[in-house]
């Protein structure tokens, strides 16, 4: 073996690091994701994130469908939030086709994609207080998450897959007892949020763990790509349903939190600012439903009601071209942001003026936000990268796609 | 809302705060802008693309790199056209750059020293599309294995993938 003895001895006096594997199958990582951790002791030198496990090639998938059928491609790519998903998709499609979607739509839109940010953020809480050692949290925020999947139930058939926003509107008018489900949720949540509260927020051992934790200042957040509670926890007042309006945001109205410290603490602190905020957004958008249809009058894009196929001959032609052959979409280019629960979700959509996308690309707010975790973490020890892990709140289907 | 026809014509869309900062930094920079479903893109020249967006951030036109990535519209040369979604936080609007590259050298300078942002960004269409981004500190595969071949977003990489 006289190869081996050229290779240099390790030398204690400089070798000072060593190379750490976090993931893919670390429990707070939140999914798949491979940190590569250089370590100086307990202290985290440098860090580079790997990803890539969950790559399944949505995008590609999608050319391949019609408009209508990337749909449930999108439920897969954050399944938080998929209604999120199909919301951006839907708002992208419809502003290629130059489609007026009915006011009621709108507001169930709105109204649901509220729901599920509070789903989505109770998830997150309940999971970054497991990941600090808070395991109680978890059971709470779960137990609400549960009426809100019993509400998308009702209203889709599934309990996370939804795929009930369709190009055009939705896919049926929400069913009897549906409103009465919701309007049951949003009045039993604030004390239900006043629960977590009374759990965390005044928590010596919480505190301590995040407060002064995992800084991101203002500056290396927006050169970072980061969105959402993320980059409002830094100081920067920036929320795409104010600021930007789609579908009818700019009608309702709403406080956005903003944080100063920039730590993991003032991101705790928006997003559960956030489950309030969304709570008055979505009983707003109960109390002042409008009437009228679901779905815009647009019979070459939106599928016809059952019972009109079964008297109409041209609701029948319809609905059979547009499952057999798609619809076209006049050829241009669009990017459709919406404010997902983790930042800034955008869908770029190509159109060629056939019945299938040419390209959909999907700006996922995770995988912008992931870039920011180097940055929170270098200098710091490898406990508080779980903690700085849980508070970005990434979702791995989102980032690999 | 029914669709209105795109305008293309540089002239009328000239005052644009965008391209006219742009138009003015240099003539030969700006290829042409389509204004289209209310956004607004402008074509930039391949060597001018890094400077063009330093022109946008230093002039406080823009502040935030939303997203970077590309479409292939083969088979027609140039097939490549990538896509820079800047957003201006402070005027709350989004002007879309764009780069047509062609399939025998698909390169363009990278804008990672801009946006740190821009690096995953690029290393996601290096990855997907095989679009070299020089000046990339780290431009290795992203989604696909290392050792993978071929760039699975390109139109003529089948959906299926080669067996």
């Amino acid at each position: 073996m006289g190869h081996l003895s050229t290779t240099p001895a390790a030398d204690p006096a400089t070798d000072r690091t060593m190379i750490l594997n976090m993931g893919p199958q670390h429990p707070s990582t939140h999914g798949v994701l491979r940190l590569l951790l250089e370590i100086d002791g307990e202290q985290v030198v440098r860090m580079m994130p790997d990803i890539g496990f969950l790559h399944t090639g949505i995008e590609k998938t999608a050319e391949a469908k019609f408009y209508q059928q990337v749909v449930p491609l999108t439920d897969r790519i954050d399944y938080l939030c998929p209604m999120t998903n199909n919301f951006c998709y839907v708002l992208a499609v419809e502003k290629l086709l130059g489609l007026e979607v009915p006011p009621r739509a709108q507001w169930i839109r709105v109204m649901l994609n509220e729901l599920q940010r509070i789903s989505s953020h109770l998830v997150w809480l309940g999971t970054h207080a497991m990941d600090i050692g808070a395991m109680s949290v978890f059971l709470y925020c779960f137990r609400e998450r549960e009426d809100l999947l019993r509400i998308y139930e009702m209203v889709s058939g599934q309990r996370m897959m939804t795929s009930y926003f369709r190009i055009g509107g939705l896919a049926l008018d929400p069913p009897l007892g549906f409103f009465d489900a919701v309007k049951k949720f949003l009045n039993i949540f604030p004390e239900r949020v006043d629960e977590y509260e009374n759990l965390l927020t005044g928590n010596r051992i919480f505190i301590d763990r995040l407060k002064d934790v995992a800084h991101l200042s203002a500056e290396d957040a927006i050169a970072l790509g980061a969105t959402g509670p993320t980059l409002r926890a830094s100081g920067i007042d920036f929320d795409l349903r104010r600021d930007m309006p789609y579908s009818s945001y700019e009608k309702f109205k709403f406080k956005v939190p903003v944080a100063k410290d920039g730590d993991v603490w003032a991101r705790y602190l928006c997003r559960v600012a956030e489950l309030r905020e969304s709570r008055e957004i979505a009983k707003q958008a109960l109390e002042g439903l409008p009437s009228g249809p679901t779905k815009a009058d647009a019979p070459k894009v939106v599928l016809p009601d059952r019972e009109k196929m079964k008297t109409e001959m041209e609701a029948l032609i319809y609905h059979f071209k547009i499952v057999t052959e798609g619809f076209t979409v006049p050829a241009g280019e669009v990017y459709q942001a919406i404010e997902s629960p983790r930042g800034e979700m955008g869908y770029y959509v190509v159109s060629d003026g056939t019945a299938k996308p040419m390209r959909v690309h999907m700006r996922s707010p995770s995988y912008a936000n992931l870039q920011a975790l180097p940055k929170m973490c270098e200098g710091r020890l490898i406990a508080d990268v779980v903690a700085a892990i849980g508070s970005i709140d990434i979702v791995l289907g989102e980032i690999d796609r | 809302m029914p669709l209105e026809p795109p305008i293309t014509d540089l002239g009328q869309l000239k005052e644009r705060p965008a391209i006219a900062a742009l138009l003015a930094w240099n003539q030969n920079a700006v290829q042409g802008a389509k204004f289209d479903r209310n956004e607004l893109s402008v074509y930039v020249a391949r060597e001018y693309i890094r400077q063009a967006c330093e022109q946008l951030q230093n002039k406080g036109l823009v502040d935030f790199l939303s997203d970077l990535t590309c479409a292939d519209y083969y088979p027609r040369e140039p097939r490549f056209e990538v896509a820079y979604h800047l957003l201006s936080m402070q005027r709350k609007d989004r002007v879309r750059l764009k780069v047509k590259l062609d399939g025998d050298d698909a390169s363009v300078e990278s804008i990672t020293a801009l946006w740190p942002a821009a690096n995953f960004f690029e290393r996601e269409v290096f990855d997907l599309f095989g679009i070299r981004f020089l000046g990339h500190p780290y431009l290795r595969r992203i989604m696909m294995p290392e050792d993978w071949e071929g760039h699975p977003l390109r139109r003529d990489y089948p959906v299926e993938g080669y067996r």
